[in-house]
């Protein structure tokens, strides 16, 4: 299974596990929501990394084929040479950071470093990473979640939540102004509340 | 080892076959006391039961010192929390027991959120003979009542009576997962997620907070407690273990709050490991000290670590409990197996550790001679006075007789409890709702 599959798989398992907790004699287990919140971040981490390498690969490609001659050595050396900044580093990297720390890394990553081996394009599942970076609700235990789970709100239109959140972004304190506009998705925030 | 096997079957449920045991006999705690004489056993539905190991006679020299039950009794039962609309499970998380002082034992019991100090006396001798009572404890009318005597004792059969002395309750917002006796027998401490409280045994009204890891802000949480222990000699010292697989020393003479420790123990994560699930499986999830006080042994998920008090930064022992499993991580996941919480032993000598597996495979590793062996606890293949016949798994390929695989091992019969007598080779093995003894061959 490619890795961000697995990461999907594994999010899904961690909230459908939080939602039963909730439901378990003798209440809410600190110690077991605190590492299925772990693992959950630290697989949306990594399905938001490998979201990015598949698209810097989609860029790369696309680099290739239209600049063929210079660019066909380029690539040859680079895939050779390639030490594979892959996925087991980009877990150490990104999943001990937080989300804003996660964007800075991949704008420095070199996106020609990659193994080409380990991605594709997963067109079904393309998301933008953190979109709620711009929301201005706490984060911390809450979880992002990815759109192809079901959730309970109603979808806004894509156009609708295009503006509200362009609007966001201008408000935003993030800091994170480099972004890119054109990879939005209608992703839902799901709070995940821990009652003590 | 060679071992002898004696089993207990711990059941008082309808059905006999324990593939269908009632979830309230499910084991949860195994201790012995101070001498080994006695063994506690606490239960998911609430009860302790406490074995007596029989004198040993010359008539039967073959019934080297069986356990028989001595007492069973209802330590804790389900309670609502009205405030907060929630459930406390009457599961008994820990038994410890204390030192002898008397002719009583007596022991400490917890669930999630009330610790129970209990008596377990023996009453041999009865009194007979009262004035304004007769023999059937009907009141005399006074009048009737002519000459007075003194009542005698008289011999009666032994009964045992457990009778609860103090309750501990209303300490702890989160699940208690430890309780530990001081080595002043004065005080104890109990832990839960996040706080660690300090207990004077007379004293149930009030407890002293010694650590708080709270953060201001929840969702700022990064770790919890996930147990403690006081040193076995030293009454300032205890330790505490996180979740995130760090181990801190305190001690208590530097501040009230023990907040900041005086010693901090963690293995830097090996990056070649990292996996999705290496915060969960790098949680530890019992700490012992060693009997000498010199050592600390952690058990996290995969491993067994034994650390040296005065090295900090790295183990000085690492061995692997089933290692096979690594590759399995995503379905022990699934399973919910992956949040197992094992717990570990030293024998009487520090020379041996000792921990549960799966399949009802229980695993030593003696530190002397590096030598690792795996057993396994099951009525299948043992009978009573037979011989345990070390047990082997197969990661992959041809699997050679006797083996068994990876794949064919049953992940629902998990031994997570044990103890080892302090100073005898005799081990209790809790595995689900039976409890098996072991002893030393007799040659």
């Amino acid at each position: 299974m490619d890795i961000s599959g697995q990461a999907k798989r594994i999010m899904v398992q961690a909230l459908s596990k939080m939602y039963s907790s909730r439901t378990q004699r003798g209440g809410l287990r600190l110690h077991r929501s605190l590492l299925l919140t772990l693992v959950m971040k630290s697989a949306r981490d990594i399905y938001h990394s490998a979201r990015l390498v598949s698209e810097k690969e989609e860029q790369c490609a696309r680099l290739v084929s239209t600049t063929k001659d210079l660019t066909q050595k380029e690539e040859s050396i680079d895939t050779t040479s390639t030490e594979v900044s892959g996925i087991p580093v980009a877990l150490c990297a990104l999943a001990t950071r937080s989300s804003e720390g996660v964007q800075r890394s991949k704008n420095e990553s070199d996106p020609t470093v990659q193994n080409a081996r380990e991605t594709r394009v997963d067109k079904e599942n393309c998301s933008p990473p953190r979109p709620d970076r711009h929301s201005r609700k706490r984060r911390g235990k809450t979880a992002t979640e990815p759109d192809f789970l079901p959730c309970k709100k109603a979808k806004m239109d894509s156009g609708e939540v295009r503006r509200i959140l362009h609007d966001a972004t201008l408000r935003s304190n993030s800091g994170n102004c480099g972004r890119e506009m054109d990879t939005l998705s209608t992703t839902h925030m799901l709070r995940t509340v821990v009652t003590c | 080892m060679d071992e002898e096997l004696d089993s207990r079957k711990v059941n008082n449920s309808f059905l006999r076959d324990h593939n269908y045991a009632t979830e309230a006999d499910i084991i949860s705690t195994v201790e012995f006391n101070s001498t080994g004489e006695l063994l506690a056993t606490g239960d998911k539905g609430g009860r302790v039961v406490v074995f007596q190991r029989e004198q040993e006679s010359k008539n039967q020299p073959h019934r080297r010192g069986e356990y028989n039950v001595y007492s069973t009794f209802q330590s804790h039962e389900p309670e609502f929390d009205y405030l907060k609309s929630l459930e406390i499970e009457e599961k008994i998380n820990k038994i410890r027991w204390l030192p002898q002082q008397n002719a009583a034992y007596f022991l400490l019991s917890t669930n999630d959120k009330t610790v129970k100090l209990w008596k377990i006396s023996e009453r041999d001798k009865r009194p007979e003979g009262y004035n304004l009572k007769d023999e059937d404890g009907r009141v005399r009318d006074p009048s009737t009542i002519t000459a007075l005597r003194v009542p005698v004792l008289r011999p009666m059969d032994l009964m045992v009576e457990a009778t609860p002395r103090r309750v501990f309750s209303n300490a702890h917002t989160y699940h208690i997962n430890s309780i530990s006796v001081n080595s002043d027998y004065e005080t104890y401490m109990s832990t839960d997620d996040l706080r660690i409280n300090l207990w004077n045994l007379e004293i149930t009204n009030r407890s002293f907070n010694i650590v708080d890891i709270k953060p201001a802000n929840m969702e700022e949480l990064t770790e919890v407690i996930t147990a403690a222990e006081f040193h076995p000699n030293h009454c300032n010292t205890f330790v505490y273990s996180s979740s995130k697989g760090s181990l801190r020393l305190c001690d208590m003479r530097a501040a009230a709050l023990c907040d900041n420790h005086s010693k901090f123990f963690e293995e830097p994560e090996d990056p070649n490991n990292r996996s999705f699930f290496s915060e969960i499986i790098s949680s530890i999830s019992d700490v012992k000290f060693s009997h000498s006080g010199r050592y600390l042994m952690t058990r996290d998920y995969l491993t067994v670590k034994v650390w040296d008090l005065n090295m900090e930064s790295k183990p000085l022992e690492t061995y692997q409990v089933h290692d096979y499993l690594r590759s399995k991580m995503c379905s022990l996941y699934e399973n919910d197996c992956i949040f197992d919480k094992f717990e570990c032993v030293w024998n009487g000598t520090d020379s041996v550790l000792m921990t549960g597996s799966y399949n009802n495979f229980f695993r030593m590793f003696d530190r002397n001679t590096k030598r690792d062996v795996t057993l396994e606890a099951s009525r299948e293949n043992s009978k009573p006075r037979a011989i345990l016949k070390p047990r082997k798994v197969c990661m992959g390929g041809k699997r050679r007789k006797d083996e068994i695989s990876v794949d064919s091992l049953d992940f629902s019969k998990k031994i997570l409890h044990t103890a080892w007598h302090p100073s005898e080779n005799i081990i209790a093995v809790a595995a689900t709702n039976n409890l098996y003894i072991f002893q030393d061959k007799v040659n």
